[in-house]
């Protein structure tokens, strides 16, 4: 289990004081001005030794990501935009980094937008964040006074405002193209890529669009260096990171742990088990609605919560929100509500995707009832694989894969409804 | 999802003389041209003074900002968080139903509406005083099942607590948000697994409890409405 020494979200139940004092009590803002002064190849150089995977869904590497930024403004300025519109079903880690462990984040903005040349940084938070948004405010208003931001910020010779801006309801704000777009005043409708937001993205300047938690690690891997950040997780898999563990556990919680942590420890250490005990275990999401679901025994006896391991296993780590179901729960409708989801949250651009999430929600009702043919189960399958791959920006994907999951999990379980569903009928015809 | 604007609109609109110095500070925010960046919070804090967000709103945030209407008009109607028409003048009740809610029973919660609120969402209560909508995923799963009302989140709810929520806004009383099983924010329920250290010496509520308790204004809008409706179109 993860020390407390290692922990990088020492405040995340904001138990202990959360003001900027607090903070630094706990070791942020000390000597920022230091790791700036390690230079932008240098501190670039770290993040990627570092072997940080970007924390919102999609593990790209944080560093290489940073490192597509021009050297050399040809004029334009560059912008950091942090993706603070945590919306994925299952996921409410960044929440807590925001209202209970913001300084982490102001501090990783200054950071990193210093190493992208980036004078300027949004924050675009989720509108339904509302008291959220407020105490960030707060704590970005309190760094402005204490120097920490604005010109010379931290004593850094570097100018660097940091303004918070916020969205009002709309899941694909997530999307990095979207969340520009809806930055920009408009509606939140995903770009075609190329260019990619490195090359154009905010305003047509160089943008780099980075998740909360991205952020946020950003100032203590840089001080405590890249081999510590590196020693927790298999390969490729490094660093801490926060679970959102919901659903049937016994006690549901955000929990800052080390990667590659095995399913089975991760429940037990920190939830209390799973309600009933493990052989009640039926399946488990464990990235976030996006990713498909597992089957209970394979993740009670071998899962590793890591990004490779729930690849190879045809599944993935997305934002780490674990969504744990118990036999108590209708599989089927839990993948349902999933794609109504989708449906509602579909921004309408591209006809694969709204259409097709329209049409599997429709399809998904029927499974649910059981009040469909047996064959309609692969039909569903192959709409999903023609959405998936044919749209703009992944939600086509996401609202594809855990009907894929599904299907591919638990097809006996739709089997077996649609074939009661049947007899039902034939012998209340039968009987009338 | 079509969200057309609602039939019955007031005559016009103007922000409070508060409300516009603080619009147009949010509009620094944005290079110069870039001011439709600011529309977002514009419409939301248009919503905020009147309740919900009416056609002279959504066309004076776009005067304010230098936009044509229809720019104003299709990020009014693609954003799930504006109200095209009237909610409850007391409360206006999101339910978070997606999945993990859902199995942590959001369908409960919803049946109270339809008995105690009205029996279709985004519809008003008979005596105007509430109205209730499922929305989607709000993203505080690990204290699922949880709602929204105004700037609020009340979560770890139950049949029990969440009429409670509701009698109490009846009452004229607003209820302390945040978990209503005794938990400070995301901790396991039953005791700290991680960072303990802290736990003797906290505050008595975690960040948004706090704020919502010192500022008292989870459905306060400000400065409400005055002018009259007027039909605009009957169909």
């Amino acid at each position: 289990m993860l020390l407390d020494k290692d922990r990088i979200f020492t405040n995340i139940y904001g138990m202990h004081d959360r003001s900027l004092k607090g903070a630094m009590a706990r070791g942020h803002w000390d000597e920022t001005k230091k790791i700036i002064q390690k230079g932008r190849e240098s501190i670039i150089s770290i993040m990627k030794e570092s072997g940080l995977r970007g924390r919102g869904g999609a593990g790209f590497p944080t560093g290489l990501k940073w490192s597509f930024m021009p050297k050399e403004s040809d004029g334009r300025p560059s912008y950091l935009v942090v993706n603070a519109d945590e919306s994925e079903p299952g996921t409410c880690k960044d929440r807590e980094i925001l209202r209970h462990d913001p300084h982490t984040l102001i501090e990783g903005c200054l950071i990193s937008s210093f190493a992208m040349n980036a004078n300027v940084c949004y924050i675009y938070i989720r509108g339904e964040y509302v008291r959220e948004r407020e105490v960030l405010q707060a704590a970005i208003d309190e760094c402005y006074d204490a120097k920490l931001l604005g010109r010379n910020a931290a004593g850094s010779d570097f100018d660097f405002d940091l303004y918070l801006h916020h969205g009002a309801g709309a899941y694909i704000c997530g999307e990095e193209t979207a969340l520009l777009e809806s930055l920009e005043g408009r509606k939140g409708m995903p770009r075609m890529k190329p260019p990619f937001p490195a090359g154009a993205g905010l305003y047509g300047c160089p943008t780099t669009v980075n998740n909360v938690e991205s952020i946020a690690v950003v100032p203590t891997v840089l001080r405590r260096g890249a081999e510590w950040f590196k020693g927790f997780g298999r390969p490729n898999n490094h660093g801490t990171k926060l679970f959102a563990i919901s659903g049937h556990v016994n006690h549901p919680c955000v929990v800052e742990e080390a990667m590659s942590i095995t399913f089975e420890e991760l429940i037990d250490k920190h939830c209390g088990g799973v309600r009933g005990g493990w052989k009640n275990l039926k399946a488990v999401i464990p990235g976030g609605s996006s990713v498909p679901c597992l089957p209970g025994d394979l993740m009670h006896k071998d899962a590793i919560m890591d990004f490779d391991w729930l690849r190879e296993n045809q599944s993935g780590l997305g934002t780490a929100a674990v969504i744990v179901m118990d036999n108590s729960t209708d599989i089927i409708k839990a993948i349902w509500r999933l794609s109504k989801f989708y449906k509602h949250e579909s921004c309408g651009q591209c006809t694969p995707c709204r259409e097709g999430t329209g049409w599997m929600m429709r399809v998904m009702d029927r499974l649910v009832s059981g009040d469909a043919e047996v064959h309609e189960i692969d039909m569903l399958l192959d709409v999903t694989k023609q959405v998936e791959g044919h749209t703009i920006c992944a939600l086509g994907d996401a609202a594809a894969w855990p009907i894929q999951g599904l299907i591919r999990h638990f097809r006996h379980e739709i089997e077996e409804r649609i074939g009661s569903k049947i007899s039902r009928d034939t012998s209340a015809f039968a009987a009338g | 999802m079509l969200r057309r604007l609602h039939s019955i609109q007031p005559e016009a609109f103007v922000f409070s003389n508060k409300n516009k110095a603080w619009a147009k500070e949010q509009v620094k925010k944005f290079p110069k041209g870039r001011e439709a960046s600011a529309i977002i919070p514009l419409l939301w804090r248009a919503q905020e003074q009147e309740g919900w967000l009416s056609r002279p709103a959504i066309e004076y945030v776009a005067d304010f900002l230098g936009m044509n209407y229809i720019r104003a008009l299709e990020v009014a109607t693609f954003y799930f968080m504006y109200h095209l028409k009237p909610v409850g003048s007391v409360a206006h009740i999101q339910v978070c139903g997606t999945t993990s809610c859902m199995i942590c029973g959001s369908e409960n919660l919803m049946d109270i509406c339809k008995e105690s609120i009205s029996p279709e969402q985004n519809t008003l209560s008979e005596d105007g005083k509430f109205s209730w909508e499922e929305v989607e995923c709000l993203g505080a799963c690990s204290n699922a099942p949880m709602i929204q009302i105004g700037k609020d989140y009340y979560e770890d709810l139950n049949t029990e607590s969440f009429q409670t929520i509701i009698e109490t806004f009846r009452s004229g009383k607003i209820p302390r948000p945040g978990s209503q099983t005794g938990r400070y924010s995301s901790e396991p329920l039953k005791g700290l697994t991680s960072l303990k250290d802290h736990e003797s010496n906290k505050n008595q509520f975690n960040a948004s409890v706090q704020l919502s308790e010192s500022f008292g204004d989870t459905v306060k809008r400000i400065n409400p409405n005055k002018i009259k409706n007027t039909v605009v179109d009957k169909k």
